[in-house]
């Protein structure tokens, strides 16, 4: 093993040790645990092969929280970015009170999801709660209970996702927005092109990176981000807000069935896995990274 | 989006601007609501909270009242702890990893770099039911280490920090080395002082983070000794408060105050770090 080899693993050992023991690790430990019973109390773990992965096809819950998280994930990341950019296009244009713009639209960036969870609890109480005066003053609605009931539950939950990450995306968006050469847009300008050419033939491609950057950050929020629905809702009502990371922490820790909860996980991580593969191979090579 | 100005009339693009500015407050006063609104229910007695006239009068007993009703003391104390502990073992393992990534080629190297890549995707909140496990192995459970703990070897931060460092002049280094500097001496003296940006950005990510952070600690912790602000905030809102928006709004305030104060105060750098360091 020549010097520079040493020195790289002696400088490399503590983060691999640490990423090896909590992530790396427990991916394969719970491939591992899914395959056997869950140990109770003088009952030890004992193997069931791919039992546990029959009964959650069973499980008419699992389902669910599969469908919801499929609308929550394709509600959520075309919205906070399609909203980020168009946050990110306004305040870095010379629009009135840009900087108290920018300061609003990022402001839920840094507020945790649990306060704001507390708030938007509010905003959708019924009858008192802001969102049904303001509906009630505008368009005469009677009281809704936005989160108590199915129909609307989900809705709200993604209203508030989109509400907290979007600020967030749009300051990726305002960096890449402030690296592109004026001088590019000058020369659009001799050029007599339109401003919604220069859009979408200028600005939109030099995004590409950033783009994928953020798309990366928001598939993975589409099934990570859930802190404000074990507060607001607890996967109710009727599990019409059952995600499938709040169906693990359920399962493992309220009902500490932690087999089943193992064969979710690994459902959740082989999903995860595909959108990675999707997005390095076929979204990667379109976009130029570096 | 703007659609497609048509040329003749000189007054579309203003009537366009106009339009789009309107857009664009009406966006922004609906992302600030929820935080206007707290400010008003948390400085008026509650009987204001859903009635807004001018004169209400103002108070400071919601706050008395919310920091009574917790010990929210110890709870910033815990979440301080935690913050801290974490962003410094970040930087720390971080820097090491991200410089042996960045500077030395062996066998296997891509291959490692791949595996690290691997946590982007699969973030340790994901893996919530072995991790709980592995924490009881060691008799972690219920410490603010066990909090931190998955989180350390940071995947983003490595690879932020790998990127920094790549596009430091090799010349740099080898006449550091000619001044007699040893490897530890060159990353010291020349790679992190350049990266600076890219430790600010990254290291006010990570703050906001770990202090939001919630499903891991509300998981691995069960006492006052160890409860960040975020799981002690949804303890207080769910048992002991039943309904009362003002004291709820005050505790919420409370709990974020120290990120959006600083964030006010450093907004203009905390922008323009992200865009030194060339995030994307």
């Amino acid at each position: 093993m020549s010097r520079t080899t040493l020195h790289a693993w002696l400088l490399l050992t503590p983060a691999l040790v640490l990423l090896f023991a909590f992530t790396h690790y427990p991916a394969v430990a719970t491939f591992w645990h899914s395959l056997f019973s869950t140990p109770r109390a003088n009952r030890p773990a004992r193997w069931v092969g791919l039992d546990n992965y029959e009964a959650l096809l069973d499980d008419p819950v699992f389902w669910q929280a599969f469908w919801n998280n499929a609308i929550y994930a394709g509600a959520t990341i075309p919205l906070s970015i399609g909203i980020a950019l168009a946050m990110a296009l306004w305040v870095n244009s010379r629009i009135a009170g840009r900087g108290l713009l920018r300061m609003a639209y990022f402001t839920p960036t840094v507020l945790p999801m649990i306060a704001v969870a507390n708030l938007w609890l509010f905003f959708f109480t019924p009858d008192y709660g802001l969102l049904d005066q303001i509906t009630s003053a505008l368009f005469g609605w009677g009281p809704t209970n936005w989160i108590g009931q199915t129909e609307t539950a989900l809705g709200a939950m993604i209203a508030v996702a989109v509400w907290k990450e979007a600020g967030f995306f749009m300051i990726f968006y305002l960096a890449a927005l402030q690296a592109i050469p004026p001088s590019l847009y000058e020369a659009a300008a001799i050029e007599g092109a339109s401003r919604w050419t220069v859009f979408r033939r200028v600005t939109l491609p030099l995004l590409g990176p950033t783009t994928l950057f953020i798309l990366v950050n928001a598939v993975i929020n589409g099934f990570r981000l859930v802190d404000h629905i074990i507060v607001m809702t607890r996967g109710g009502p009727n599990n019409a807000t059952q995600l499938l990371l709040t169906y693990i922490y359920e399962v493992g820790f309220r009902f500490w069935d932690t087999a089943m909860a193992a064969a979710l996980t690994l459902i959740l991580l082989v999903i995860l896995a595909a959108a990675a593969g999707f997005q390095f191979f076929v979204l990667g090579k379109r976009t130029y990274y570096r | 989006m703007s659609a497609t100005v048509s040329a003749p009339a000189a007054a579309a693009p203003r009537f366009d601007a106009a339009l789009q500015t309107l857009a664009a407050w009406l966006l922004g006063v609906v992302w600030i609501a929820p935080l206007l609104y707290a400010v008003w229910a948390a400085f008026h007695p509650s009987e204001y909270t859903t009635r807004f006239t001018l004169f209400a009068p103002l108070t400071l007993a919601n706050f008395a009242a919310a920091w009574d009703a917790a010990p929210f003391a110890r709870y910033f104390l815990n979440t301080f702890l935690l913050v801290t502990m974490i962003l410094a073992a970040q930087f720390v393992l971080c820097t090491l990893a991200a410089f042996a990534f960045a500077r030395s080629r062996f066998p296997g190297s891509s291959l490692l770099f791949g595996l690290v890549l691997v946590q982007l995707m699969v973030m340790p909140d994901i893996l919530l039911v072995e991790n709980y496990a592995t924490m009881r192995r060691l008799g972690l459970v219920d410490t603010i280490l066990a909090i931190g703990l998955p989180y350390m070897a940071s995947a983003f931060g490595i690879f932020l920090l790998r990127q920094a460092f790549m596009q430091v002049p090799k010349e740099l280094e080898e006449a550091a080395r000619v001044e007699g500097c040893g490897t530890l001496g060159i990353l010291l003296r020349v790679y992190v002082p350049l990266a600076r940006p890219t430790y600010l950005a990254y290291g006010l990510t990570s703050v906001s983070f770990h202090w939001n952070n919630f499903l891991w600690p509300l998981v691995i912790t069960n006492s006052v000794e160890t409860r960040p602000l975020t799981v002690g905030l949804s303890v207080f809102a769910s048992t002991d408060q039943g309904i009362d928006w003002a004291i709820i709004s005050a505790a919420t305030l409370m709990t974020s105050a120290p990120l959006l104060v600083g964030f006010l105060l450093f907004q203009r750098q905390f922008v323009q770090s992200f865009m030194r360091a060339g995030i994307r």
